[in-house]
């Protein structure tokens, strides 16, 4: 198949993203909310849901999913726990305390860097489940010898946070969860690590003829483990469905499990076999309804979002707030750095080259004061250092701590600007020294100067400016010409 | 000894040196000795965790200290109520074998108070009955009739009081658990109002309509007891925030000027025998200066179809629990489901199977509004007319059983002649109001009757003082 399916093909996804709140204890006890402890240590008879236990709702859970509501932009309401009933080992209670028709948080959307929104269906709060260890050779349940049970996890708050079935590309549904997660951290509201598995993602997926209204019918993804997987298992299955499609046959709505080592999603239950939950208010819990006071305190208390320190940055900068640049020092929480260097006269466009590129890839950053970036690009725009000298100083300022003058580490390096007549002889020596490569430029081909902009840099030590040299040569061929 | 023994007499005489609380227990066990094994009111008599609760009150008194205003009052438990290190069964098999971890917040209250805990009391399974025949360990028995049955769920409770085993005893109420049996047995019991006592260590059947109250030989011994088990418990989001109710001290004002209804409607199907003892009740409460009159509250005719919806939807969800993979009774299997289906098959008895099969009905997609939504919309119609008849007066009156103690098997082949027993009791559960059973003199076969008085939320008070009046006037 190749890549043109998409001119015929639209793929429409919806996720449905469960966080762990970074909660100090469960949901509806006072045991600790902690992973990676001895198994079944943290807990008591309500997260066992021993006989007469009864729950109590955490004010921190309700708080958090009240910050997540606003971050969202959703409208945050009283709402009502439900019981969902279904027989599970790992659930204590043999059924889950959720929310069903009266979730906490309804209605909102999240603005991808791009500048794409997805809408918000909901986020209800719910309590996880323990997890089950299969002991045996395969280590799942098929031909386990006996299966043990870790309750440490039964209880601890999960925020479900359902999209609109908005999304029409992987790279979208990678951009939505990578801007979720920096969202749930940003806010305190999770640690959202994937990998640990306190953030954990589902994807609804289906595909449609392009110009039809109507959704396909959607297969659930689960086991998505990291954000590449998510995108991976998307192309897949959209891909999967489209051959079937194509081929006469019908897709079946089910349930299926992406499978990493072999780049496949396989059927995991098909929605006959899906159980009926028969959800019930739970007569153990009260109301939630918080109150105005408690939603503007929350409100007024809310950090910088993601979202906002990108719009921040790029109008500081002058540059888009979907520029790549702009989204990676967000990501990288570089932006303060960045917009200090910029306040301590640095130039804009040298300081987001070096935060960008330079800082990262070298992983300095944090060892640079942002007054002395800025000293340093007042250097490069000055004409006092090439980019390739500058780059030098910068590893230098962070190897003597971050707090030193680079005019002074560029004079102990021996660096100076080249002057104009500098340049000149040096790019008549090139010339001299290759002139195969200087009648292949000069018949257009451009890759050609690599060569001689190669031998410029190693006889002059890189102080030339590359610039510079670019500039001399393309004068000079136009003037051959 | 003179009179009965009370719970007001023991802990006022052990709180002064006159008896000692080993005394007082060594009485009560020497009873429950003498007399249980042919009535069986209790699963288990915890013979040394009670001695050394008394042991322990002992001390305090002789130390000078004050042990509480129960101190030294044996109590008997219902067998659904948590008791740290103590089995707690619910009379099912599922359960044998299971000592909870933690008491429940009314054994701590109770404790706290220098009571002393005797043991645990049989009951229907999970409280699913009106007559104890429904226990995995077998009925318990009529103290005064024992080829009759004590009423339930918390047979057990009211027969332990009834017989002298225990000047009190708690029970819990889902749709008349306390005040049937109470009834029968010939002792005061009360249902409180819904989120007066905590439920925290009470294991659920209908927690939107489970409540615990105590069983006892005298009006003030309740009261005594309701002051001690009451109040907020932060363990329980449904407790109310208020502290316990003050009874003690105006169960003594009468009821001049109260106005009194009987419930119209709780007239039809009710034995003339026992009819006679509420017109008598009534007489009884004018006679005091209480204004009686009817009052009529439809809604309550579609209590028992309301019941049998919620309770059991409830219960199928409360009960899911007991699977055998934590604690109590596994029959082992191959796979975790056919595990699950096994035990529950093996632990559970007939009538909770019946009415796990009910709750999952009514909750299944598909049926929910036309049962479960249905039954909600009742409750809330059977509030506004109770709200609107308690405009009009302060409390209601009626039968709280519409029989006197039938003999055993009378009604075991007919789930909805058991059903029946109820009928005047469930309403008020499903409203969450108050409601208490006083015994009112003797109706067929010289077996006690009880009359029931119903109030709006949190009108105990008022309750007690008509029941006080009550009690009086029968003496």
């Amino acid at each position: 198949m190749t890549t043109d399916v998409w001119d015929t093909w639209e793929l429409v996804v919806g996720l449905e993203v469960h966080a762990e709140l970074a909660t100090r204890t469960k949901i509806f006890c006072s045991c600790p909310n902690r992973f990676g402890d001895e198994p079944n240590t943290n807990v008591c008879p309500t997260c066992l849901g021993l006989p007469g236990s009864l729950p109590v709702l955490n004010r921190q859970a309700v708080e958090l999913a009240i910050r997540l509501g606003t971050a969202l932009h959703c409208t945050v309401a009283g709402s009502i726990f439900h019981r969902k009933n279904y027989f599970y080992p790992d659930m204590p209670k043999d059924y889950q305390v959720s929310q069903y028709d009266q979730p906490i948080d309804s209605g909102g959307w999240l603005e991808l860097p791009s500048g794409f929104r997805v809408g918000i269906t909901r986020a209800h709060l719910e309590e996880d489940t323990g997890k089950s260890v299969h002991v045996g050779e395969s280590g799942r349940i098929h031909g386990a010898e006996e299966s043990l049970v870790d309750y440490n996890r039964a209880g601890v708050p999960l925020l479900e946070i359902v999209s609109e079935p908005d999304i029409r590309t992987p790279e979208q549904a990678r951009a939505y969860v990578t801007e979720l997660r920096a969202i749930l951290v940003a806010t305190g509201v999770s640690d959202a690590k994937m990998e640990e598995g306190s953030m954990r993602v589902d994807a609804n997926v289906s595909v449609r003829r392009r110009g039809t209204e109507r959704f396909g019918t959607r297969c659930e993804i689960k086991n998505l483990n990291s954000v590449r997987s998510l995108g991976r298992a998307i192309d897949y299955e959209a891909r999967r469905q489209i051959v079937m499609i194509e081929a006469g046959e019908s897709i079946r709505q089910e349930t299926r499990h992406w499978d990493e080592s072999d780049g496949r999603t396989h059927t995991l239950r098909v929605k006959e076999d899906a159980d009926d939950y028969r959800y019930f208010p739970e007569p153990d819990l009260v109301p939630v309804v918080p109150d105005d006071a408690w939603l503007e305190r929350v409100a007024s208390a809310m950090p910088l979002l993601p979202s906002e320190r990108r719009a921040r940055l790029a109008e500081a900068f002058g540059v888009a707030p979907s520029a790549e640049a702009v989204a990676l020092l967000v990501e990288r929480a570089q932006d303060d750095h960045a917009l200090a260097a910029l306040a301590a006269g640095g130039d804009a466009v040298r300081v987001l080259v070096h935060e960008e590129h330079n800082l990262v890839v070298d992983g300095v950053v944090q060892h640079v004061a942002p007054g002395r970036l800025a000293e340093l690009t007042v250097l490069e725009v000055g004409g006092k250092l090439t980019a390739t000298q500058a780059k030098a100083v910068l590893a230098d300022l962070a190897a003597a701590g971050g707090d030193a003058d680079p005019a002074a580490l560029a004079a102990a390096k021996g660096f100076e600007a080249m002057d104009t007549s500098a340049v000149v002889a040096a790019v008549d020596a090139a010339i001299a020294e290759d002139p195969d490569a200087w009648a292949k430029f000069l018949a257009g081909n451009d890759k050609a100067a690599g060569a001689l902009v190669g031998r410029i840099m190693k006889s002059t030590k890189g102080k030339a400016d590359g610039k510079a040299i670019n500039a001399e040569l393309a004068a000079r061929r136009t003037a051959t010409a | 000894m003179t009179g009965p023994d009370t719970a007001a007499a023991i802990a006022a005489d052990v709180r002064a040196g006159r008896r000692s609380a080993r005394e007082v227990l060594d009485a009560h066990l020497a009873r429950i000795t003498r007399r249980d094994p042919e009535l069986h009111a209790f699963n288990l008599v915890t013979v040394d965790e009670a001695r050394r609760q008394a042991a322990a009150v002992d001390a305090i008194v002789a130390a000078g200290g004050d042990p509480g205003p129960l101190a030294g009052v044996p109590v008997a438990l219902k067998d659904n109520l948590c008791t740290r290190g103590i089995p707690t069964t619910c009379s099912s098999a599922i359960l044998r074998g299971w000592r909870p971890p933690y008491d429940a917040t009314v054994v701590e209250r109770l404790r706290a108070a220098g009571a002393v805990t005797v043991g645990k009391t049989n009951l229907d399974e999970f409280a699913m009955g009106s007559s104890t025949e429904n226990s995995a360990f077998g009925p318990t028995r009529h103290p005064m009739d024992p080829t009759r049955v004590p009423g339930g769920s918390s047979g057990g409770s009211a027969v332990a009081v009834a017989a002298g085993f225990a000047p009190l005893a708690l029970g819990s109420d889902t749709g008349g658990s306390i005040r049937q049996p109470a009834a029968l047995c010939g002792v005061v019991g009360v249902k409180p109002t819904y989120g007066a006592v905590s439920r925290y260590g009470l294991v659920a059947f209908g927690s939107s309509l489970d409540q615990i109250g105590p069983f006892a030989g005298t009006v003030a011994d309740a009261a005594m007891a309701l002051e001690v088990m009451g109040g907020h418990d932060p363990k329980d989001s449904t407790s109310l925030p208020h502290s316990a109710l003050s009874l003690s001290a105006v169960l003594d004002q009468g009821v001049a000027g109260l106005r009194v209804g009987i419930i119209d409607e709780m007239r039809t199907g009710i034995d003339p025998d026992v009819w006679a003892r509420v017109e008598a009740a009534a007489e009884a409460l004018t006679h005091a200066g209480a204004t009686v009159g009817t009052v009529s509250v439809p809604a309550v005719t579609y209590g028992l179809t309301a019941y049998y919806i919620v309770a059991p939807a409830e219960a199928s969800s409360n009960l899911a629990r007991y699977d055998g993979v934590r604690y109590g009774l596994r029959v082992d299997a191959s796979d975790t489901a056919t595990m699950n289906a096994r035990t529950r098959a093996a632990g559970f008895g007939p009538e909770v199977t019946r009415r796990i099969m009910l709750g999952t009905y009514a909750l299944s997609a598909g049926y929910y509004d036309a049962y479960y939504g249905k039954a909600l919309k009742l409750r809330r119609l059977m509030a506004q007319e109770f709200a609107a008849a308690y405009e009009r007066f302060d409390a209601l009156l009626s039968p709280t059983s519409p029989t006197v103690a039938f003999p055993f098997g009378a009604k075991t082949e007919n789930p909805l002649a058991m059903y029946l027993s109820d009928v005047c009791t469930i309403p008020s559960n499903l409203v969450g109001h108050p409601a208490m059973s006083v015994p009112f003199g003797t109706g067929a076969h010289g077996l006690p009757v009880g009359v029931q008085l119903l109030g709006p939320g949190l009108s105990e008070p008022v309750l007690f003082r008509a029941a006080r009046v009550l009690e009086e006037a029968k003496a």
